[in-house]
């Protein structure tokens, strides 16, 4: 590839990808009255997080009993109020350690 | 400074769960024929993983740049809700050319952080955003200039490992919501029952095959009709969004 090529590429890659982010941000200043959106987007975090991981955690790794293993762990702490740091420290170890096993 | 560091602290895991995914890219990109520097601005200038692995391979593929534009857009486009929610949580020291500069880290990991600390009553401030961004963004970059030098030293098993700490890290994030508040556990059942629909539907149902939605439009659609519907069913009182989750929901709505 061109270096001239390659730099086009990036700078239309990286151009729209800030334009995407940054439009709506920019854009939106005033607090949202409608009460319907902000419900709307009370419950955007929790929707696109969980449409993320699921059920893409369970094939994140080649074993499926491993990654499975790994979300329980996640799981469990998490329900108990364990840390971010925790909970993703634990649940990677977990899934390492099962795939010896499975 | 306490909101600095604060970000800092919060970053760290997203640093560390970021690195092998950024690691395992800057070994494709080295694959495809880039040098270890152009992998490593992609990453840096882009700071997203599933448009960067598709802009690479159109890249490889020599392809046009409308391509890599409208790739990029539909992929990213998720960021623009992120944004949009992002916008009625940050604080008021996020004026004037902080605007612009704020949105550059806009991701999925960032973003379900930074939520979670709003949905606290915390504030967002811009220096707790530029604190939380400092790890992420240096654990990305490192992750693909390190792949594209050094290639596969890493056991593959270890770089799932690692790279599945993501995924515990929103499980983190909405189960301590979920465990409290009712109306967020149903949205969130409604967006895994549709995203397992989108997931394995579609070799089930070949007509589904053919509309080939790809993982960033899914998640948007899952998202975007899960949370509408929660609206609908479970409006949230003005004064509840800012206030802490854990004073408990319940008597708030109406």
């Amino acid at each position: 590839m061109k270096l001239s090529d390659f730099f086009l590429y990036l700078l239309v890659m990286a151009g729209v990808t800030y334009l995407v982010r940054a439009v709506p941000f920019v854009l939106i200043r005033q607090k949202i009255k409608s009460r319907f959106l902000n419900s709307f987007l009370y419950y955007i975090p929790y929707t696109v997080l969980a449409a993320m991981t699921f059920p893409a955690i369970f094939f994140c790794t080649d074993s499926v009993i491993a990654a499975a293993i790994g979300a329980g762990v996640a799981l469990v702490l998490s329900y108990f109020g364990q840390s971010l740091l925790v909970v993703a420290a634990a649940s990677a170890a977990a899934i390492y350690l099962a795939g010896f096993i499975f | 400074m306490k909101d600095f560091s604060d970000g800092c602290q919060d970053g760290l895991p997203i640093g560390l769960g970021y690195f092998p995914v950024s690691f395992a890219f800057g070994i494709l990109a080295a694959e495809a024929g880039l040098s270890w520097w152009q992998g490593t601005m992609i990453s840096l200038f882009n700071l997203t993983s599933a448009g960067q692995f598709a802009g690479l391979t159109i890249m490889a593929a020599g392809g046009t740049l409308l391509e890599m534009a409208i790739s990029q857009f539909v992929i990213n486009l998720r960021y623009s809700l992120m944004s949009i929610t992002l916008s009625q949580k940050v604080d008021s020291s996020v004026h004037g050319i902080f605007r612009y500069l704020f949105p550059y880290s806009v991701t999925d990991e960032i973003f379900g952080v930074s939520s979670a600390r709003a949905s606290k009553g915390k504030p967002v401030s811009y220096h707790y955003w530029r604190g939380l961004r400092v790890l992420p963004v240096v654990g990305w970059t490192l992750g693909t200039l390190t792949g594209a030098l050094l290639g596969s030293v890493l056991p593959q098993d270890l770089m799932n490992a690692m790279s599945s700490m993501l995924y515990a890290m929103f499980i983190a994030i909405i189960i301590p919501v979920a465990k409290k508040d009712r109306p967020v556990l149903i949205a969130i059942i409604l967006a895994v029952l549709l995203s397992c629909g989108f997931t394995f539907l579609p070799s089930a149902v070949p007509a589904l095959a053919k509309l080939s939605i790809s993982s960033g439009m899914a998640v948007i659609i899952c998202a975007v009709v899960a949370s509408l519907i929660a609206a609908a069913l479970f409006p949230v009182k003005e004064e509840e969004e800012s206030l802490a989750d854990d004073a408990g929901r319940g008597e708030g709505r109406s």
